[in-house]
């Protein structure tokens, strides 16, 4: 030992001397793990709190403001006046048809979602792995709109889609379809049925990668236990696949459910011209200019949304987590 | 005796991979059967074909004398303990061992009955409301035992049950299952690779080598008169002597395998050897001795005088005790 007392470099045989500015924050954070904490959650926590959920609420007070019907002016004044003309029946129709579409468009993504999540999961591995990633991420990558026109055409009249039916001699079956109330029209791209096609089309990723997430952590034992104890494949699925997948379902259908919910796009471009929310809001806030109906318009998908996320819980959605 | 479970020139390939080749084997009901051998021996397969989790490539399965190709695991009364316990986590203990149960529509409180008792025959009285992921390892092993068993299966496959616990816990577990085999007379499959486990539990044992079966015996057969040099070396550590050797003390060019409590010293006679190492092992000591190049294990009673290491010894052996193997493998 030749450390030299009261030196300021102490020499030492054992500890690497570690110089530098970098050096020293790099022992101060090591020994106060909680201040490095606070430094890289600061940022982010000023953001969501401030700028983020501080403009939320700030447009949803003005969801109890009310609009003087003469001068157009706001009426910055607490009343729920606002809040009772959603009850209107023109307005209940536009939530009602909203929250079916959504219900709808979710229920048909776990559907088509389900296999093929599955398949990935517990079959492909290396470059069909990838290939899967590949093949779900690819829509995401190009232009929503871009997306939403080219199935305008698909669906138009003189679309593929009309061109296959005809080629397939079930023209028949198509126009017995578009015949329907409700979900038919002129043509599907007129009609209910097209504007799911395309939020279906629209949103299936993001119902595809949370459940192929949580499928992925079911080991494979499971389902050969659940076989070899005397259940057949439709009861496996519904002892334990199901349950055990509820976890990625539960964030897949939020996903689609709240984006329907919100969207005003896919309805506008493709469907009937009946209103959704998102097409509601825009129309309130914009050439209308009643901001308080927009934003009462607005709480109502997170109050749905609300509402949803406390029935998935209820019936134990999130258990598995 | 009656034959559980019958293979006759059954394969199981994957691609070029022969996982199992061409086996025969029979397997008799209320038997303790343990397949024994290293990792990727086709011991594995050969469980998962009894269950039906795999279909033979070639051959015939027979499972109490029928025919169990294209039969699924949901069809076949045979269950199976997994190496990873498989427990399902979103239910709780009772629910797990009654999942068998609770398929074949069985009421809710005829369900709990009979789990209540599955638990109390693995002396887990009491754990039925708890979860799986509150038990420890030896605890799931006892669920996934209750599980399999509620289903009276004719069958009980176990996939290296034990691999996972810990000695002491191995050792009492080993006791349990045996037990508890003789008072079921369930014909159990026990796959394994501790060689000291199948010798110790198993009424007969295969051992596996390369997807065939090297040689199927009693443990004592297996351990005194292995058939091949892998069976020598596999269970229990022989010493296996190759034919140059053998030639010259016992007049026949074979292999030969001598197991290595057979060893002792002597005063005189014998052969020289120096002592390599020694390995105190408690209640023995294995002396890792030198023979003219020839690395020979003896194991001693701990009490003896035993000699250092580097000293030059004489060791002699019953000549009866010298097996001579058919298999030159």
């Amino acid at each position: 030992m030749t450390a030299v007392h009261g030196d300021a470099t102490v020499q030492s045989a054992i500890f690497r001397e570690r110089g530098g500015l970098a050096g020293s924050l790099s022992d101060i954070f090591w020994r106060n793990p909680r201040l490095l904490l606070l430094l890289m959650l600061t940022p982010p926590v000023l953001w969501l709190g401030i700028i983020y959920l501080g403009s939320l609420f700030a447009l949803l007070a003005q969801s109890f403001f009310s609009i003087d019907e003469f001068s157009g002016l706001i009426n910055r004044e607490f009343t729920l006046k606002t809040y009772g003309e959603l009850l209107i029946p023109a307005n209940l129709d536009i939530i009602f048809r909203t929250v079916l579409m959504a219900a709808a468009v979710t229920l048909a993504a776990a559907v088509v979602a389900f296999p093929v999540a599955y398949y990935a999961a517990r079959y492909a591995s290396g470059k069909w792995k990838a290939l899967f990633y590949l093949g779900v991420m690819l829509p995401l990558w190009s232009s929503y709109l871009v997306k939403v026109y080219a199935w305008k055409l698909i669906l138009a009249k003189e679309g593929i889609l009309n061109w296959f039916f005809a080629k397939l001699h079930l023209t028949w079956l198509l126009e017995a379809w578009l015949a329907l109330p409700v979900i038919g029209g002129n043509s599907l791209s007129v009609s209910y049925t097209g504007t799911f096609l395309v939020f279906l089309y629209v949103w299936l990723p993001f119902m595809v990668l949370p459940l192929q997430a949580a499928l992925e952590r079911v080991p494979a034992s499971l389902v050969e236990a659940s076989s070899d104890l005397g259940a057949t494949p439709a009861q496996t699925f519904r002892n334990v696949l199901l349950p055990l997948a509820m976890p990625g379902l539960a964030a897949g259908s939020i996903f689609t459910f709240s984006l329907t919910l919100g969207d005003y796009i896919i309805p506008q471009i493709v469907g009937s011209s009946r209103l959704f929310i998102g097409q509601a809001v825009y129309a309130h806030q914009g050439t209308a200019g009643n901001i308080p109906l927009a934003a009462a318009f607005t709480v109502v998908p997170i109050v749905i949304m609300g509402f949803y996320l406390w029935g998935a819980k209820r019936l134990g959605a999130f258990d598995a987590l | 005796m009656r034959t559980a479970v019958l293979f006759s020139g059954v394969s199981r390939h994957f691609g070029a991979v022969r996982a199992v080749d061409a086996i025969d084997l029979e397997i008799g009901e209320g038997e303790f059967f343990a397949m024994l051998g290293p990792s990727g021996s086709g011991k594995t397969t050969c469980l998962r074909l009894i269950a039906g989790f795999e279909q033979p490539t070639g051959g015939h399965i027979e499972i109490f004398g029928e025919t169990a190709e294209g039969v699924p695991p949901y069809r076949r009364n045979v269950n199976t303990v997994f190496q990873d316990y498989a427990l399902f986590p979103h239910l709780n203990v009772a629910d797990n061992v009654a999942y068998g149960l609770m398929i074949r529509g069985i009421g809710k409180a005829e369900r709990r009955k009979a789990a209540d008792a599955a638990l109390d025959l693995v002396q887990l009285p009491g754990y039925g409301s708890r979860r799986p992921s509150q038990l420890s390892g030896g605890q799931r092993q006892r669920v996934a035992l209750a599980r399999a068993l509620i289903n009276k299966p004719k069958v009980l496959l176990l996939d290296e049950p034990l691999g996972a616990l810990d000695l002491k816990l191995r050792e009492q577990m080993q006791e349990e299952l045996k037990s508890l085999q003789k008072s079921l007379g369930i014909t159990f499959v026990f796959v394994t690779h501790d060689q000291g486990e199948a010798l110790s539990m198993a009424d007969r044992v295969a051992v596996f080598d390369a997807g065939r079966i090297q040689q199927v015996g009693t443990p004592e057969e297996i351990y005194r008169r292995p058939r091949s040099r892998f069976v020598a070396d596999f269970v229990g550590s022989s010493n296996v002597l190759p034919p140059d050797f053998v030639a010259k003390i016992a007049g026949q060019r074979k292999w030969a395998s001598l197991r290595p409590e057979a060893l002792r010293f002597v005063e005189g006679g014998g052969h020289a050897a120096r002592v390599v190492t020694r390995s105190y092992l408690g209640g023995q000591t294995r002396v890792a001795l030198d023979l003219e190049g020839l690395r020979l294990n003896a194991l001693v009673s701990s009490t003896d005088m035993l000699p250092a290491e580097g000293a030059t010894v004489r060791v002699d052996w019953n000549g009866a005790e010298l097996h001579l193997m058919e298999d030159a493998r």
